[in-house]
């Protein structure tokens, strides 16, 4: 974003070289990076117009009616005049995005973009997030929630210290080759046995039953039915792909000393 | 650009407009103002008896002519005050910016770095322009309710009409303005090394302290015509009759390289610098 130099390689933002080309590719990108900042002794509407003022494309003409397109577009027009110091954390997220909506952009990076925010302030900025895409915007956005990523994202790559790991859509870097079984009921030993009939090898844990499953070797009907036959009462059966938590932690392993 | 360029959209106006509507800037403005208050009440309370010589320059003469409050509270606040305005607008131009994280959306919105350098730049010596003129005004309104207005006799022995005093307080004002020109640059430059304002701020309030310091020492007279205070308080030149402005131009002189040496530092620092913060 023309902020820090680069320290090898090539960038290419939007076709352009960057930082050689950035003021060609910067009036396309819109941004959100490292959560939002603004002039807390100004209100939100005097933060936008600062921010416009300083962009050397803006035309100064059309600013008010932006700054008020922006506003309206993010649900902040009844806050626009109150000093962004008494905004909560979830309005300047928002006022965040206005920002970067100032002008018609091609793509809008967004770091983190829920971060810190309350359950119904996630929900706002994704339901945001999902307007903007419906509307041609490509979005890119850093996060480590995954469960978010999961829901607003259609395509995604993973970065372990630096390096891209995995990358692909969302419905590509979910199919998993191994299932994750899990089993609830009173008779473990029964239902262990059942299983290792049908060539799975299962831990028991209290009335939990653990295993993995290769995806495709058996239709999860056909576990129950085989351990039904077999006089095991069943609480509970899964037969899952792991969650995005899993695959990433799959990918960049465990623990807290993953990044040394 | 492709537009007419209209002053009220520029990035410099949207800079004087959040630098005048800080309370901070007021509040240091209304501080400045104190200043020839603070001094035309201990005047008159002591009643006229303050001997020739006693005190700042030009204070025995208050009691005569309110037209000195001005001059006096100028040479009392060019040692340590308004330096120390300066110092906190102008270590705040870039490290401010820096450490509320707006510097990193001013420099995607996108706008040019060296442009920035350039807006805060002017943005400081607006400020300048403001204190010295706040005192000064202040300074001619409080003495003129407080005590008698005349012709001003001058240093030179030569008495002005009050509009001719006027004139030459005005250009006592630019001159202390110009004076302060090459802190502010000083100050920009020092605020681009850090993201911690206050730093910036003391760092800049040190050097035009040390300054004086060196500047009071006899042993390093060699150096002293390059010291940034070194014309400081010479605004007498201005106070005889013809009027002098040798000394005006020694140290728009001196402002000007001090502002071209800094200024290049702030820009080279400042162009190639990750904004990280």
């Amino acid at each position: 974003m023309g902020l820090a130099n680069i320290s090898s390689g090539d960038v290419l933002l939007l076709g352009y070289s960057v930082p050689a080309e950035i003021g060609k590719a910067l009036p396309k990108v819109g941004a959100l990076v490292e959560g939002p900042a603004f002039y807390p002794y100004l209100s939100g509407r005097d933060n936008l117009i600062r921010f416009d003022s300083a962009d050397r494309y803006a035309d100064p003409a059309t600013r008010a009616a932006r700054v008020d397109a922006a506003l309206a577009k993010v649900g902040l027009t009844q806050a626009e005049d109150k000093k962004v110091h008494a905004y909560s954390l979830g309005m300047k997220q928002r006022l965040g995005i206005a920002n970067a909506l100032l002008q018609p952009r091609d793509l809008l990076v967004l770091d983190e973009p829920t971060n810190g925010l309350d359950p119904q302030g996630t929900r706002e900025v994704r339901n945001l997030i999902r307007l903007l895409a419906s509307e041609g915007i490509t979005i890119f956005i850093s996060s480590h929630l995954l469960v978010e990523i999961e829901q607003i994202c259609t395509h995604l790559a993973v970065m372990s210290q630096g390096k891209i790991v995995a990358q692909g859509s969302v419905e590509e870097l979910s199919q998993a080759e191994i299932l994750n079984l899990q089993l609830e009921t009173a008779q473990t030993d029964l239902a262990v046995q059942g299983l290792k009939s049908l060539g799975i090898a299962a831990t028991a844990d209290g009335e939990k039953i653990f295993a993995t499953v290769p995806a495709g070797q058996i239709e999860p009907e056909r576990i129950v039915a085989v351990l039904v036959e077999l006089g095991v009462g069943i609480k509970a059966f899964s037969l899952a792909a792991p969650t995005l938590e899993e695959r990433f932690v799959g990918l960049t392993g465990e623990g807290f000393d993953v990044a040394r | 650009m492709l537009h007419a360029k209209s002053m009220r959209g520029s990035l410099m106006y949207s800079e004087l407009s959040v630098l005048f509507r800080r309370r901070r800037t007021w509040a240091m403005l209304f501080t400045v103002a104190l200043i020839p208050i603070c001094l035309a009440f201990a005047v008159l309370a002591s009643g006229s008896t303050i001997p020739p010589g006693e005190g700042p320059p030009f204070l025995d003469r208050v009691s005569q002519n309110g037209l000195f409050v001005g001059f006096t509270a100028m040479i009392m606040a060019i040692p340590l005050f308004l330096p120390l305005t300066i110092g906190v607008v102008a270590g705040d131009t870039i490290a401010g910016e820096a450490n509320t994280g707006t510097l990193r959306y001013l420099l995607i919105a996108p706008v040019n770095r060296a442009r920035l350098l350039v807006v805060k730049f002017l943005g400081a010596a607006a400020f300048c322009l403001a204190a010295t003129f706040t005192l000064m005004i202040t300074g001619i309104i409080i003495g003129a309710i407080l005590f008698p207005v005349g012709p001003v006799t001058l240093l030179s022995g030569d008495v002005v009409s009050i509009p001719a005093a006027l004139l030459r307080i005005f250009l006592v004002a630019i001159y202390v303005t110009i004076s302060l020109l090459g802190l502010s640059a000083i100050g920009l430059f020092i605020s681009t090394l850090t993201v911690i304002p206050v730093g910036a701020m003391a760092a800049t309030v040190v050097v035009s302290t040390v300054t004086q310091i060196l500047g009071a020492l006899p042993q390093i007279a060699v150096i002293h015509p390059y010291l940034i205070s070194y014309y400081w308080l010479g605004f007498a030149d201005i106070l005889r009759n013809p009027m002098d402005l040798g000394s005006m131009i020694s140290n728009t002189l001196l402002q000007l390289a001090y502002i071209a040496i800094f200024g290049a530092l702030a820009y080279s620092r400042f162009t190639t610098k990750d904004v990280l913060s």
